[in-house]
């Protein structure tokens, strides 16, 4: 019986996302998404590079909070950008709210033209789901994240992207989408999100009360894989000694 | 040779009402805040921002000088949400808001440093930015691809703030931090005659190499009509590596948004006299 936390498991579902990207960018934003970054160079994919979070690829396993870096590159933003135009990076970003098809919304809650909550903006999703691979971490799965329609599409969704002829169709990629609750990915038919695993001890039935859209939900669903011994030493030992991933994301 | 320097107060009078103003840096990250507590002092209003947003806009908006916003984002990074912006988004006293990707506002940045009318991008499309922007227009290819893409328009501004380390007074320019972010496009977008520069420290011109490489070097005299010396100028954002963001003096700004009456004493105590009363104030916490 494994003694893995909620945060661990979804660090390392997170770090799965980028198992076979290779040497691209390897893009976390917020605390589990980065340690699911760096867990993954650190362990199955070690062609990956990643980020101080600043303007740096580090080539160490730093820590989260650590200033021990040792530099292996410089992407201040405009490489940044010049990087995701290219293609060469996977992001996972958070989302206030997602639908069933991907659009996922960063900017607002209510009418944008005056908003009940004004959130970030859309940032650089738009960029970023329409030219390379994107993933989503969502700490908070409820029915009010996981929504009908999204508010303010910033980041594009499959139903978007096939709108928008044959580039597009063929560079989008949403891969996965992490909650606290299971992981789901959008291989269906009509690209619509499915559920992929379960954590352990989450029912269908708490999936389905913390969405308001309706589930592809497959005939048999595993659940979700527990940490390796090694992952799990990685992460305690060298990523996150100071364990932000339980900060972030306490078990229930 | 032209010796450019010149006073924060200088700089903002030769702004009108109606203009469109660039501002460098990148959330609460070496922002050339002494030049916008100089726009604060002013009574311009009506003005345009183009900003990759912290309290730069903030500050702003809660004086109701902005008629028009052009952002991709506003945050204070290690506070996630701009508290004035987002008061004034949610009671919609902005009266013209135009939310972009990050990289379209690069791009339009760019295109006006380039004087091209516009230049193409797949950022954007299918997102509700072009819902929500409806004068944004889009192109097609004119190579057998013939792919459909957003022509993101030249912002063209009337005037840039940029806040870089060191200078010298002709207005060659270094940035010592980790990242130049867009500030050579805000000058390069804005008209000539208005493209004003703070930085911590004015130097002679052969001791710029001193404190960095030629790598630094990323502002030439061509790009700037004004130099300002502005020691903490960026306060309270950060300047690496001059100094780190001060984020008790963030938190203390933050707080004080939520509520009319503290943000009152907080402009009384702050914000109601000269940059100089300002650095006071600040060092005397």
């Amino acid at each position: 019986m494994s003694d893995a936390t909620l945060g661990e498991i979804c660090v390392v579902a997170v770090a799965d996302t980028f198992r076979g990207d290779g040497e691209i960018f390897a893009s976390g934003m917020g605390t589990i998404p980065m340690l699911g970054a760096r867990l993954a160079r650190a362990t199955f994919e070690p062609d990956l590079l990643v980020s101080d979070g600043e303007a740096f690829f580090v080539a160490n396993d730093l820590p989260v909070g650590g200033t021990d870096k040792q530099v292996e590159g410089w992407i201040p933003f405009r490489s940044v950008f010049d990087t995701l135009w290219g293609g060469r990076r996977h992001v996972v970003m958070g989302a206030s709210q997602i639908d069933s098809y991907g659009n996922q919304n960063i900017a607002n809650i209510g009418d944008w033209n005056k908003p009940k909550s004004q959130l970030l903006g859309v940032r650089g999703a738009p960029g970023n789901t329409i030219n390379h691979t994107t993933s989503y971490f969502i700490g908070n799965q409820t029915n009010r994240v996981f929504v009908e329609k999204v508010d303010t599409v910033s980041g594009i969704g499959y139903d978007r992207a096939a709108e928008l002829g044959e580039w597009v169709k063929a560079h989008h990629e949403l891969r996965r989408v992490v909650t606290n609750l299971a992981v789901y990915d959008f291989n269906t038919p009509d690209h619509r999100m499915r559920v992929a695993s379960l954590h352990p001890g989450v029912s269908i039935d708490d999936v389905t009360a913390a969405c308001s859209f309706e589930l592809v939900i497959p005939s048999d669903i595993p659940t979700t894989r527990l940490p390796t011994d090694e992952e799990l030493r990685v992460l305690r030992e060298v990523l996150d000694p100071k364990s932000f991933r339980d900060r972030e994301l306490p078990a229930a | 040779m032209a010796d450019k320097r010149m006073t924060e107060d200088e700089a903002v009078a030769t702004l009108s009402d109606g203009m469109t103003i660039g501002i460098g840096g990148w959330g609460s990250r070496r922002k050339p805040m002494s030049l916008v507590r100089a726009l604060l002092r002013t009574d311009l209003k009506d003005l345009t921002i183009v900003s990759y947003g912290g309290p730069d806009v903030g500050l702003l908006c809660a004086a109701g000088k902005v008629k028009r916003l052009v952002y991709g984002f506003v945050s204070l990074d290690s506070i996630a949400l701009e508290p004035h912006f987002r008061a004034a988004r949610q009671n919609g006293t902005i009266p013209e808001v135009v939310e972009y990707d990050e990289g379209m506002l690069q791009w339009g940045l760019y295109a006006a440093s380039l004087r091209l009318p516009f230049l193409p991008t797949r950022a954007g499309l299918g997102s509700d930015v072009v819902k929500n922007d409806p004068s944004l227009r889009s192109v097609k290819s004119p190579y057998a691809d013939g792919e459909e893409l957003l022509a993101v328009p030249a912002l063209n501004l009337d005037a840039a703030f940029v806040h870089l380390n060191r200078a010298d007074e002709r207005g060659n320019a270094q940035f010592l931090g980790p990242d130049l972010y867009f500030d050579d496009l805000f000058l390069n977008a804005a008209a000539v005659g208005r493209r004003f520069m703070s930085v911590e420290k004015i130097v002679p011109t052969e001791d710029l190499l001193k404190n960095g490489t030629i790598h630094t070097m990323k502002i030439n005299r061509s790009m700037v009509d004004g130099v300002i010396e502005a020691p903490n100028g960026a306060h309270f954002t950060n300047c690496q590596p001059d100094y780190e963001r001060d984020e008790k003096f963030q938190k203390e700004y933050a707080d004080a948004a939520k509520d009319p009456e503290t943000w009152k004493a907080f402009v009384d105590t702050y914000l109601s006299g000269s940059e100089a009363d300002y650095q006071k104030a600040v060092a005397a916490r």
